[in-house]
């Protein structure tokens, strides 16, 4: 039988999950955090604690700056040291909490206990609220505020909660290990998250390269013994974790462009967020720490580590022995939709899923010849689009022609530049692309908006 | 680690680069150069290599001094034009002929529009065309193989050829092709042009290069069901003046043409419909011009016309956007 | 034979004839009616249709030039005012003379003066290179070495030094379009008067992080400490957001702030003597002094 997966495009890069068998260790605190407050997709949040304050594990010590927005809570108990403009892993400076680490004293009312709680809270409304108080963000990478996620717009109605643990990029394997070390704990997530949505059914989505996991969630399920939760083994092909893709895959219907994942009737939360829900709800832990996958071929200690919020970059590679003589590139994240870090003294956020370690050889970009026309960019695009052609177009500026084409619709998963035998650049120029679509697009509403208010005057 | 490397995402690429694809043509294209030349002697060799190392130096040459490029030769997509216009051409085409279908081909087909990948036609037909409407007698006549160690050159037309001719003088196709073997065609025993007297090694080679990915068999396929049915109505309509599908499948270079001149990356459109249409295209031109035409052979200037539209082809048919109808 | 050459040629004549009178009925039927003027101011103008004056073209700018009430918002910054007062000239408006500009470079963050801690692999364009982070050295400021700027320049006016990895402006070229200015992605690149005889004073540097900082990340950055704006006796510097910028419009090339700048982030252009630093602080400290004196007094 042909597994699910989704209907267009997807390249096949080589797994390399190296790092599957670390089990995920806690690392050691560092001495001094740097807690961003712009850590979600949205409003900053705006710092509620001031020089000096002595905080505790689990504080709130920043609060949402506008309705998309979220919690941030102290990760490390000690003394707030400063709050300022530090530069963050592109360089660029965003306001950061400084707090020296001073014992690890957790707040009160915080069960740091082991013990499952597997009865599900009545009140949906009040489950919510405390996600929200958690500052639960998707940590798929999006980082998305999930209370927001699960308030859908009037009108619209969830049919399935999707846990992403397909994990489709390269390398990482701190989701695969979540499922393995804390499979109950998921489902309980899960079955928060089904029951949030309206008693919805809900589909765990695996690619197929983790038999482990997909054996011992189903495991889980039977043991805890939840209705309308299921296991679906997916074919490995990336990019199968993109939201569309994925909701593509297991419900075969396809978002429109521009259009949330709940207009076609899903809700999708990575198998991180699903324990993050478990944590805020059933726990009242709010997230303070996440799992990071520290790997690379050229780095020798492979490891999947729980890290607090805020622990600098450089604290945890020095950890692990230190930056290797031949690594020439860091990435935060997978090696197709990562960010490259440019700083090592930034601090990890709530989304770091991941640092990985590339040699120059495994990643230096070959210089672009010119374009055969071999239409493999086209083949690779899991959005449909004509890579070859947006670049021309992004080049030459040409917006209207560009928004003709759909660049606005690129979800830059990286398979148009990872397939071109010329090495094109092409992810490059089409973000740029997309971007001026997408400025023009908000002008054009912005500008029909005001006219509207115009006419109503 | 001094320096940290800073780029935009994806951080890793495939495998696959512009030489690697066009090593995968160069290797498909091997039994069919073993085939010719086993056929047709020292002489194919001749042609063979004076093709190749003419295509390479031109182009070489004019990255160089006119362009004053970085030179592109190390693509190896300049070995395949050299191939394949080497198996477009006779054996016994003297290696004068030879280079100045090379220059058509390199010099004018390929580098004046700015090199690969910006041409509108294939270069290697080009230069074949441009061969065939300048030195027709040398073009159309063919000696029969004499095998790599034969000696006993019997000079003939292609067994399109002896139609065409054959047609005119009134005789029936039934009286022509009953001197021809199907048998003959598949294995390479009739005359021709190199590259059309093996079937099997060219297929052979089209298979490769399927399994491999490099190419999507859509367009041969087209070609190949076009040709069978439109010379099958045809053949249905008159057996005495149209020849039968079989035989326009086995001759005239159509499996050579609709292997590796069609799914020439630039020149064929990209997307799956566009290519179909221009396989049904080709096919449907070259049996117009084999069975109306004044060429015995029509396949290189189907593909050249096709090759034309190609830009059209490319903006009609799109392939479907993920959530937009 | 002699007949089928008079017959050819008579053929092709009376046909070239028809043919004509055709195309001169039609062009008569379809003629639109336009301000001739519109093709006068056209004719003078330099025909780069580079945008430099905020139109689409040198067409569109003599649309608008014709139906404006007057030229205030219609100047042509590549052909100056010499195409001005032509223009002017043919559409019987008055001209204000405009001082000629020219395109400044305000980073001298040099190979040598920023250590590179960041190596850019990516599309050569400063544009994506500025959406991903803020540049390969410690200065989150200064040029990305690119070149959009380069590319922006339709007049050849600017290139890339390899020894420095900065942009560089060929004066004589540069026409202040402004195109350069528009592509910069860190507004480096301003247009300022040419000044007298070419001679000019600027802060070749846009960083506005602290002294410590901006200094750790670059030998040559301006750091803010005010010493310029202090020197200045005609109130020309401002220090604003850690970044001195001199008034070009106060400023009186007397280059004393050139002088005194710690890091040489002062830049003169142009002038005939090169600049005699000891000399010049040597008068400032008397001039200041006697200040001092009279201020006991």
């Amino acid at each position: 039988m042909r597994k699910p997966t989704f209907s267009m495009g997807g390249v096949h890069p080589h797994d390399n999950k190296i790092s599957r068998e670390c089990a995920i260790q806690p690392l050691p605190l560092a001495p001094v955090v740097y807690i961003s407050v712009a850590q979600h997709i949205g409003a900053p949040s705006v710092p509620c604690v001031a020089v000096g304050d002595k905080v505790k594990v689990g504080q709130v010590i920043a609060e949402p700056g506008g309705f998309v927005s979220a919690y941030i809570h102290s990760s490390v108990s000690g003394t707030v040291k400063s709050i300022g403009p530090r530069p963050d892993l592109a360089g660029r400076p965003s306001t950061h909490i400084e707090i020296a680490v001073e014992g690890d004293e957790w707040l009160e009312g915080i069960d740091t206990t082991d013990t499952l709680i597997t009865t599900l809270p009545e009140d949906n409304k009040a489950t919510v609220e405390k996600i929200k108080l958690g500052g639960v963000v998707g940590l798929g990478g999006a980082t998305f505020p999930t209370h927001v996620k699960l308030s859908p717009p009037p009108g619209s109605k969830c049919e399935r909660v999707i846990i992403n643990g397909c994990e489709c990029e390269p390398y990482l394997t701190s989701d695969f290990r979540t499922l393995l070390e804390k499979g109950e704990q998921v489902v309980v997530g899960a079955a928060i998250l089904r029951k949030v949505m309206g008693d919805v059914p809900c589909t765990i989505a695996i690619e197929e390269n983790k038999p482990e996991a997909i054996a011992h969630i189903k495991e889980v399920i039977a043991k805890l013994g939840y209705e309308g939760i299921e296991v679906m083994s997916m074919k490995m092909r990336y990019p199968q974790g993109g939201e569309k893709q994925l909701i593509d895959a297991v419900m075969h219907r396809q978002v429109g462009s521009g259009a949330l994942p709940i207009s076609v009737g899903a809700v999708v939360q990575n198998v991180a967020t699903a324990l993050a829900v478990y944590d805020a709800v059933q726990k009242n832990k709010p997230i303070v720490d996440n799992s990071v996958t520290v790997t690379g071929e050229c780095f020798p200690k492979q490891a999947n580590l729980l890290v607090r919020v805020g622990t600098p970059l450089r604290y945890i590679v020095d950890y692990l022995g230190g930056v290797p003589e031949n690594a020439a590139k860091i990435i935060s994240g997978g090696p197709m939709m990562g960010r490259a870090v440019a700083n090592l003294d930034a601090a990890t956020v709530k989304g770091t899923g991941a640092l990985l370690f590339l040699t120059e050889e495994q990643t230096r970009r070959a210089p672009e010849s010119n374009c055969i026309r071999c239409g493999k960019c086209a083949d690779a695009c899991p959005m449909g689009l004509e890579p070859f052609l947006l670049v021309r177009l992004s080049r030459a500026k040409d917006v209207e022609a560009l928004e003709a084409n759909a660049a606005q619709d690129c979800i830059e998963c990286g398979c148009c530049l990872y397939s071109c035998p010329a090495h094109i650049q092409l992810l490059d120029s089409i973000r740029i692309g997309k971007g001026s679509v997408l400025g023009a697009i908000r002008a054009r509403a912005a500008a029909a908006k005001a006219a509207a208010e115009a006419a109503k005057k | 680690m001094s320096t940290l490397i800073v780029s935009p995402s994806p951080h890793i690429h495939s495998k696959d680069s512009t030489k690697s694809l066009m090593r995968d043509v160069v290797i498909a294209l091997v039994p069919a150069i073993i085939c010719s030349v086993i056929f047709y002697g020292w002489q194919e060799l001749l042609v063979l290599g004076v093709s190749v190392a003419s295509c390479v130096l031109l182009e070489w040459a004019i990255t160089k001094y006119m362009l004053k490029q970085p030179s592109t030769v190390g693509d190896l997509s300049a070995v395949i034009t050299g191939i394949l216009l080497a198996l477009n051409l006779p054996y016994t085409t003297p290696w004068w002929m030879v280079f100045i279908g090379a220059v058509v081909a390199i010099g004018v087909a390929k580098m004046t529009f700015g090199g690969i990948g910006q041409n509108i036609w294939n270069p290697a037909l080009v230069g074949r065309v441009f061969l065939l409407v300048s030195f027709p007698t040398y073009m159309t006549s063919w000696s029969q193989p004499q095998g790599l160690f034969g000696v006993d050159a019997v000079s003939g037309p292609t067994p399109l050829g002896t139609i065409q001719e054959g047609l005119m003088q009134g005789s029936t196709v039934q009286e022509l092709t009953a001197s021809f073997n199907y048998k003959d065609l598949l294995f390479a025993n009739l005359g021709g042009s190199a590259g059309e007297v093996c079937a099997l090694a060219l297929l052979a080679g089209f298979v490769y290069l399927c399994v491999r990915r490099v190419i999507k068999p859509w367009i041969t396929l087209s070609i190949f069901a076009t040709v069978a049915l439109t010379s099958l109505i045809f053949w249905g309509i008159d057996p005495a003046r149209f020849t039968d599908p079989l035989f326009n499948l086995l001759t005239g270079g159509l499996i050579l043409g609709a292997c590796f001149m069609a799914t020439d990356y630039v020149t064929s459109p990209m997307s799956l419909w566009g290519g179909v249409i221009f396989g049904v295209g080709i096919g449907f031109l070259t049996m117009m011009i084999r069975y109306f035409g004044s060429y015995p052979e029509g396949v290189s200037f189907a593909i050249l016309i096709m090759n034309s539209v190609v830009p059209l082809l490319n903006m009609w048919f799109k392939q479907k956007k993920f959530g937009r109808k | 034979m002699t007949s089928t050459i008079i017959w050819t040629i008579a053929v092709v004549t009376v046909l070239g004839l028809v043919l004509a009178l055709v195309l001169y009925l039609v062009a008569q039927k379809f003629k639109v009616e336009e301000d001739p003027r519109i093709d006068e101011v056209e004719k003078v103008m330099p025909g780069a249709n580079c945008g430099g004056c905020g139109f689409a073209g040198c067409r569109a700018f003599a649309e608008a030039a014709v139906k404006a009430p007057n030229l205030d918002k219609n100047y042509c910054p590549v052909g100056g005012n010499d195409t001005m007062a032509k223009v002017a000239a043919i559409l019987g408006y008055e001209v204000k003379a405009k001082a000629p500009m020219v395109a400044v470079v305000r980073c001298n963050g040099t190979c040598e003066a920023r250590p590179r801690v960041n190596d850019y692999d990516g599309y050569a364009s400063c544009v994506v290179k500025s959406t991903l982070y803020t540049g390969d050295t410690g200065c989150a400021f200064g040029c990305l070495g690119c070149g959009d700027c380069v590319n922006a320049c339709q007049f050849g006016a600017l290139s890339m030094d390899p020894v420095t990895g900065l942009p560089v402006v060929d004066e004589e070229k540069c026409t202040a379009c402004g195109s350069c200015v528009k592509a910069c992605p860190k507004f480096i690149i301003e247009l300022r008067p040419k000044g007298p005889r070419g001679m000019r004073e600027f802060v070749s540097c846009v960083n506005k992080d602290k002294g410590p900082v901006a200094k750790k990340a670059c030998a040559n950055a301006c750091i803010g400490c005010g010493i310029c704006a202090k020197t200045c006796t005609h109130e020309a510097i401002v220090v604003e957001n850690n970044v001195a910028y001199i008034d070009p419009a106060k400023c009186k090339l007397c280059r004393e702030c050139e002088a005194m700048c710690p890091t040489n982030a002062i830049h003169g252009v142009n002038f005939p003597k090169p600049l005699d630093k000891e000399a010049v602080k040597a008068r400032i400290k008397e001039r200041q002094l006697k200040a001092k004196e009279a201020a006991n007094a």
